[in-house]
């Protein structure tokens, strides 16, 4: 009995605290039915299928012609039908990997002996040769025609799409910790989004001129990656300073530095890409080590869990809610505010470096132009999942499940064809759309 | 006398509480009645149904005889009812003569018409007040902005004038010229419900008095007929033996030890001691510098010169949480803005300065708090659901309770309470009283800051008086004192 009550109770902060988490799910079933298609199976497991497919058609002893098009992944493919083919009893007559000309000619020459079927890749099986087999030869109209079933499935739910979108958002994902925790806290950090492109040009430059350039070590990758989010942190060190000895408000301070900020990104890179950077350096945006899952992708879901941790069960993060809840009445219960206050902007600083350097490694270089703009995605992260701007309020994993959100509906736009220019006023109702139904739950239940 | 204002039958229910239980309500043009009740009793409802903020779910009022229905603010006030709440409903940054148009702005194809200063002059002028009409409210006193209020609430020829606690934040010659408005009031026919604790005060304005207690009124009488004891027991619903609790004190070495406390003009050159198991009151008018001394003491203010020493040992204390470390603690004045973080459980806001003591490495052991602070709801008595609740759906009393936990829990030495029962019911208080009593008996040292005077009378074993930042005056015998003898100290 107790046991069903605490799973009720569970069940219902669940829903009440992450409520947007609902919002993601239902988008998330909307794309699915509004992409639902026709599939058409490539790869090495379609090939798999089709001879399976084949041997059940066609007798013990068949002979069969296989025909793909050009190209690697075709090639594969072929390969990988012709040894199905052949491990199971059945004769292989030849495989084409060409055009519908090249087919043409094999099938002609396979009609010398009776050819039960020809095996196809899903792409060459529309070739209009196939339709009138007979012309080719008379021999050849009983031949079957034979490809992988195609089956329905949603472009959404694809494997590869999902994983997309993850990577997509990573970096704005993983910037919007530290944002989350400024939330809390009562402030904002407009500069992030300079702070990715400075660490990104820091990273490349330091790795150009002292590193080695495109023939630096991973210590060396490591210690430049280290020294641009060490930068980008003392930047965030820099506007808690001006927040709480000067009390000039938050959202003033991280405006000045992010015009200085980005002012020096192009500075340091002379107003041009630096990418004299090794190959290696592209493991963490555009390496797949853990069962295909994006690196990216891996620390993202780390830090999240790290993160969650800190806000949840340290004194730090019950310092940060009380700071954000009431500062003075915080102040006069002994927490050091101040100090508080320089731990969570330097965290955000330092998560905006990381975020800068993830993207030179994914593009292989740093450019003043990465993160333009990216501010303001992070921050409708932060408000999609829920977090109040005035502080005191707000999840760690809600900005997630924000973030992706975020993604979803960006993702969604691009599979349903919409324009780019419309995508943004979208985006932009998405966001509002959020926050009013934020206030309307919470009028409801407080 | 006609009756100008009746309530029958008030009913109001919201979701798992059930505030008003049929509440019949008389007021005669020219009167005043004086509504109390203990926290919860459904006075703050029923004063919201009057001002149309809440809509009854049940009950009539008639006004003049005439049946009307108060489905809005606007509408109350055009059935001619004004209610000033204990938290002003004026806006800083306007000027008070803008606050009192406000809604009501004299208008002229939408420009505004002059005219509405003189009018505000010749209010204030009514009122006896020298207020600037062109002053922003947020910079007038506490007193003036009443002031203001009452002027708005003439200005809109309310015949039935509702006060919340209005004397809560006011000193003593300002209460007696509060006091004076109203009479005045009532010459003119105005009908004035008043509601307050402090029993003094009904004694001297009140003709008649009504007592709520859990939604309904348990007690309606003429003032003449009804004593302070008698008040209070109907309020409490039972036989109240003392206003406060009894206690043998015995006093120790001194804990506490400020020399020459200093601060711009606010504190000027203050020295005084509290020793172990003593309770020093402290009092003096609004403004005298109460509260500043006990900021500096608990490091909430930089003072500009002057030592504190506890338990003997000097300690330098420039912020709350040297002073937190020197076993000092502060119950501040404004619980709600500066005790507490109402937007966060109690259980956190318990927790907050104490976090060292339930972590290892920076995590915190949240079955340690959570078990502790279930002890301190059961030792102190704090009403609450859980210990999740929100601060701020606690009653006051409540609320005090929980900030006295945190600080017990903190282990401090000396305790610093600054209005430590503003705005608690009178069975709240004495639970609070006789918290008090056992903390200077277990040899903590106590200041009492009060504007109460029968609450430092009846509290404390010596009292301090203050008057424009330095002490005016020390009482060693409190048993022999008197509320004169305190004023002649306090006023100047």
């Amino acid at each position: 009995m107790a046991h069903s009550d605490s799973l009720r109770r569970s069940l219902r902060i669940v829903v009440s605290d992450y409520g947007m988490l609902l919002v993601l799910l239902a988008i998330g079933a909307y794309l699915s039915v509004v992409t639902y298609a026709e599939q058409h199976p490539t790869g090495l497991a379609a090939a798999r299928q089709l001879a399976a497919s084949v041997r059940q058609k066609c007798s013990d002893n068949a002979r069969v012609l296989v025909v793909a098009r050009n190209g690697a992944e075709d090639e594969a493919f072929a390969k990988e039908l012709k040894s199905q083919l052949e491990s199971s009893g059945l004769r292989v007559a030849g495989v084409v990997n060409g055009e519908p000309a090249d087919a043409r000619k094999a099938l002609t020459a396979a009609a010398t002996e009776k050819l039960d079927a020809v095996a196809c890749h899903p792409a060459a099986a529309s070739w209009t040769l196939f339709e009138n087999m007979a012309r080719i030869s008379p021999a050849l109209a009983t031949t079957q025609i034979l490809k992988p079933e195609s089956y329905y499935w949603p472009n959404f739910l694809k494997a590869e799409n999902l994983l997309n979108i993850a990577n997509q958002i990573a970096v704005i994902a993983i910037v919007a910790i530290g944002m989350t925790m400024v939330v809390i806290s009562g402030g904002i950090d407009l500069s992030v989004g300079s702070l990715i492109a400075l660490s990104a040009v820091v990273v490349a430059r330091l790795i150009r001129d002292y590193g080695g350039g495109t023939s630096a070590g991973t210590p060396a990758l490591l210690v430049a990656s280290a020294a641009a989010i060490a930068l980008c942190a003392l930047c965030g060190v820099f506007s808690a300073t001006m927040i709480t000895r000067f009390r000039v408000p938050p959202f003033i301070v991280t405006l000045g530095v992010m015009l200085m900020a980005g002012g020096e990104a192009r500075a340091i890179s002379e107003g041009e890409t630096i990418n004299q950077v090794p190959q290696s350096f592209m493991w963490l945006g555009r390496g797949a080590d853990l069962f295909g899952i994006p690196n990216a992708v891996v620390l993202m879901l780390v830090l999240y869990g790290a993160a969650h941790v800190v806000m949840t069960r340290t004194s730090l993060g019950r310092y940060i809610y009380a700071v954000g809840g009431n500062a003075e009445a915080a102040r006069l219960s002994g927490v050091p505010v101040r100090r508080v206050l320089l731990v969570v902007y330097a965290v955000c600083g330092a998560l905006a470096g990381l975020g800068g350097v993830i993207l030179a490694s994914l593009f292989q270089g740093g450019s003043p132009v990465y993160g333009k703009m990216y501010e303001l995605y992070v921050i409708a992260a932060v408000v999609v999942g829920g977090a109040s701007l005035s502080g005191g309020e707000g999840r760690i994993f809600s900005t997630l499940i924000g973030a992706f959100i975020i993604a979803v509906i960006q993702n969604g736009m691009n599979l349903t064809g919409i324009r780019s220019e419309s995508q943004e006023v979208v985006l932009g109702a998405v966001i509002l759309g959020a926050v009013i139904l934020d206030k309307l739950k919470n009028r409801g239940v407080g | 006398m006609t009756h100008l204002l009746e309530m029958r039958g008030i009913q109001k229910s919201f979701p798992g509480v059930h505030a008003l239980r049929g509440i019949d309500l008389d007021l005669h043009a020219g009167e005043v009645l004086a509504l109390l009740g203990e926290n919860g009793a459904g006075k703050s409802t029923l004063l919201k149904s009057l001002g149309g903020a809440h809509i009854p779910d049940a009950g009539t009022i008639r006004i003049d005889g005439r049946n009307v229905r108060l489905s809005s603010p606007l509408e109350a006030q055009r059935a001619g009812i004004a209610v000033i709440y204990q938290e002003y409903n004026l806006i800083p940054a306007l000027s008070s003569c803008e606050n009192i148009f406000l809604g009501r702005e004299r208008t002229r194809f939408g420009f505004l018409r002059r005219g509405e200063r003189q009018l505000a002059l010749e209010l204030f002028r009514r009122l006896g007040a020298d207020i600037n009409p062109d002053t922003p409210c947020g910079r007038l006193s506490v007193a003036e902005q009443q002031l203001v209020e009452i002027a708005k609430a003439m200005s809109l020829d309310a015949r039935v004038l509702v006060m919340d606690e209005p004397t809560a934040a006011l000193s003593p010659p300002e209460v007696d010229k509060l006091l004076a408005i109203v009479r005045d009031l009532k010459s003119q026919g105005i009908g004035v419900i008043y509601v307050s604790h402090r029993l003094e005060e009904i004694q001297r304005i009140a003709d008649r008095v009504m007592v709520m207690r859990d939604g309904q009124s348990v007690a309606s009488s003429h003032i003449a007929a009804a004593g302070r004891q008698q008040i209070i027991e109907w309020m409490v619903g039972r036989k109240l033996e003392n206003e406060f609790p009894s206690r043998k004190p015995s006093f120790g070495e001194p804990r506490l030890a400020v020399r020459h406390l200093c601060r711009a003009d606010k504190v000027r050159d203050v020295s005084f001691e509290i020793r172990r198991g003593e309770i020093l009151g402290m009092t003096g008018l609004v403004g005298a510098g109460r509260t500043e001394v006990a900021r500096l003491i608990f490091g909430a203010d930089r003072r500009d010169s002057g030592e504190i020493a506890v338990d003997g040992r000097p300690r330098d204390i420039r912020e709350p949480r040297d002073a937190i470390r020197a076993g000092i603690c502060l119950l501040t004045e404004d619980r709600k803005h500066q005790g507490l973080i109402l937007g966060q459980s109690i259980l956190h806001n318990y927790g907050l300065p104490n976090l060292k003591r339930f972590s290892t490495c920076g995590f915190v052991g949240h079955r340690e708090e959570r078990r502790t602070f279930g002890d301190y709801m059961t030792k102190l008595g704090i009403k609450a659901p859980s210990a999740s609740q929100l601060a701020k759906n606690l009653s006051g009393g409540n609320q005090q309770k929980v900030v006295l936990a945190k600080w017990l829990e903190a282990n401090c030495d000396v305790i610093l309470f600054d209005e430590p029962t503003r705005g608690i019911d009178v069975g709240a208080k004495f639970e609070i009283y006789q918290l008090m009593h056992a903390l200077a008996a277990q040899g903590k040292a106590i200041l009492m800051i009060s504007s109460e005077l029968p609450e430092v009378l009846g509290m404390a074993d010596r009292i301090l008086v203050m008057r424009q930042g330095h002490v005016s005056g020390e009482i060693l015998d409190v048993k022999s004192t008197s509320q004169e003898a305190i004023m002649e100290m306090a006023v100047h």
